[in-house]
């Protein structure tokens, strides 16, 4: 891997009561690089990006064994909070979840519950976060609308801002386009392509075009196992096993 | 034309259900019909402001007004924060395990208790055992202990309209479980919450059974002025006109317009609960796509 290791998962298993959903996976996410997870319905890949930031324990029946490394250090280990992982590994969901308050509040929140209670700090970040998410130009006359009145596209960029504003270091995508249209799509994968230069990025996508399109490494996840996992460009043009060329060429099934 | 079996057949079961729901409008309005007509007559400025005189065949119905108003308010006291509170707490926090299917059993049998039932036990715990002695705050508690299985059921389904969605929104962004359910859903949830808990507290105030034994008197001529004080109260002060005074044909009348009251009262509680909700909706909250 050309880039510095950022996250790594380490003989992850994850169990739903007596399901084992993901079996032995070892990956590792790169600094400054997008890593895509790629596979079908039912493969686990949501499932694994959730674990990510530890999103899977607000479901019951939930079990997890391995190690999953920020920077080296077990996140999944019992003395680590949640909460303060979250802050540094922030996610964007499938459907896009603005809340329904304006679209200034909807950032303000995140940074209010973080803390910070100072107007000024607060108004420079939301602004700072809308341009980082590529929203600004289209929202800057109307920051006190309320968010639901955005078009689905325009939705999941101020989801992006939200996560933005509070600084996290590794930001997961949820197929972040599986709701939108293809114009919407293009920009949020321009986005990303952006926001690649500064975070570390994890996006699960069953569109293998996006894959292609967005990632510098990706992993294919087929029944709860890692498949296989390569830089992009090697993995779309000379995957090494048949089962990723099958799922690839379409074959799949 | 040839009429199909099937046509006849909806025409039919459709005339059938109209009919139905004809006989409930109708018995509501011959309902309404009479205690207007009736109780209609009485109803003045005096009648509402000025205790009962003359052994209760003449004069007002006012201490029985106050006493419904403040036992209803010792309801709300004790039932709102108790029952949103369990409410949060079994849709939020609790695990899905023999314990939490246990509580809501209870709290779904709760709700099938007769009022009466009620009435005795407010006795022994609030009467007796708390020392309350007969009065508001022991009737109000009562009361309160009836509409929580009400305010708790209400409570919860409000919970669970708020999408999943914003409380992961929340978590995802470093919220504490705490701080998501503060913030992000209970300002949500609260106009369904308030609808439920002010019908819950409409149909305490109507209620006879549980104030019987519980602080209820049969005639007081002043408001009360503590919390332990007896009361007069709306529903009871019926119940005496109609059944226990000396010469109940003489003050038909009276127990008309005490029925009038109290309707009114409770239709009044029901319609803030609807507008209550409207506006807390309109306020940009539409949430549940």
């Amino acid at each position: 891997m050309d880039n510095k290791v950022r996250m790594k998962a380490e003989d992850v298993n994850f169990y739903y009561g007596t399901h084992h959903v993901l079996k032995g996976i070892n990956l590792e996410m790169a600094n400054n690089a997008v890593t895509a997870i790629i596979g079908p319905s039912g493969c686990g890949k949501s499932t694994f990006i959730r674990l990510l930031n530890r999103m899977h324990e607000i479901v019951p029946n939930a079990r997890l064994t391995g190690r999953i490394l920020l920077d080296g250090k077990d996140i999944v280990a019992p003395d680590v909070d949640p909460v303060d992982l979250r802050k540094k590994v922030g996610m964007v969901f499938q459907k896009p979840n603005p809340f329904p308050k304006s679209i200034y509040e909807n950032i303000a929140y995140g940074l209010e519950i973080n803390g910070i209670k100072n107007k000024m700090q607060i108004e420079e970040r939301v602004v700072d976060s809308l341009k980082k998410a590529a929203l600004w130009e289209e929202v800057k006359e109307r920051l006190h609308d309320s968010a639901l009145r955005l078009s689905g596209g325009q939705q999941q960029r101020l989801c992006i801002a939200r996560c933005l504003a509070i600084e996290p270091e590794v930001i997961l995508f949820d197929e972040p386009c599986a709701s939108l249209d293809p114009i919407s799509t293009k920009k949020i994968e321009e986005l990303i392509l952006e926001l690649e230069k500064e975070y570390t990025i994890v996006i699960v996508t069953h569109n293998m075009q996006q894959a292609a399109r967005v990632s510098d490494y990706t992993g294919f996840f087929l029944m709860g196992e890692l498949i296989e996992f390569d830089r992009t460009d090697l993995i779309f043009k000379a995957p090494k096993d048949k089962r990723t060329e099958d799922y690839i060429t379409g074959r799949f099934g | 034309m040839k009429i199909r079996p099937s046509k006849v057949a909806e025409v039919l079961g459709f005339s059938i259900l109209r009919v139905c729901m004809i006989c409930v409008a109708l018995v509501l309005i011959v309902v309404f019909y009479d205690i207007i007509t009736k109780g209609i007559g009485v109803i003045s400025w005096d009648f509402l402001t000025k205790p009962p005189v003359d052994g209760m065949t003449k004069g007002g119905i006012f201490p029985a007004i106050a006493g419904t108003f403040f036992v209803t308010v010792i309801t709300a006291l004790l039932s709102i924060p108790l029952g949103v509170g369990c409410a949060i707490f079994l849709n939020e926090y609790a695990k899905d395990n023999g314990l939490t299917r246990f509580i809501r059993m209870s709290i779904r049998n709760l709700s099938g208790v007769p009022s009466i039932v009620y009435g005795l036990f407010g006795v022994s715990l609030f009467v007796e055992m708390c020392h309350f002695g007969t009065s508001i705050l022991a009737a109000g508690c009562t009361l309160g202990l009836m509409t929580l299985p009400l305010t708790i059921t209400a409570s919860e389904e409000a919970l669970k309209t708020v999408p999943r969605a914003y409380r992961e929104g929340s978590l995802a962004l470093g919220a504490t479980k705490w701080q998501a359910i503060w913030t992000n859903v209970l300002p949500y949830a609260i106009p369904g919450m308030l609808t439920g808990t002010i019908l819950g507290l409409s149909r305490a105030a109507g209620e006879t059974a549980p104030i019987l034994f519980t602080g209820a008197a049969f005639f007081l001529p002043d408001i009360p002025n503590s919390v332990f004080s007896q009361f007069m109260a709306l529903p009871y002060h019926l119940y005496i006109m109609s059944t226990q005074h000396h010469n109940i044909a003489l003050v038909r009348p009276i127990a008309y317009g005490t029925a009038l009251v109290l309707v009114v009262l409770i239709f009044t509680m029901n319609l803030v609960a609807v507008i209550a909700r409207y506006h807390l909706r309109k306020k940009g909250i539409s949430h549940g796509q």
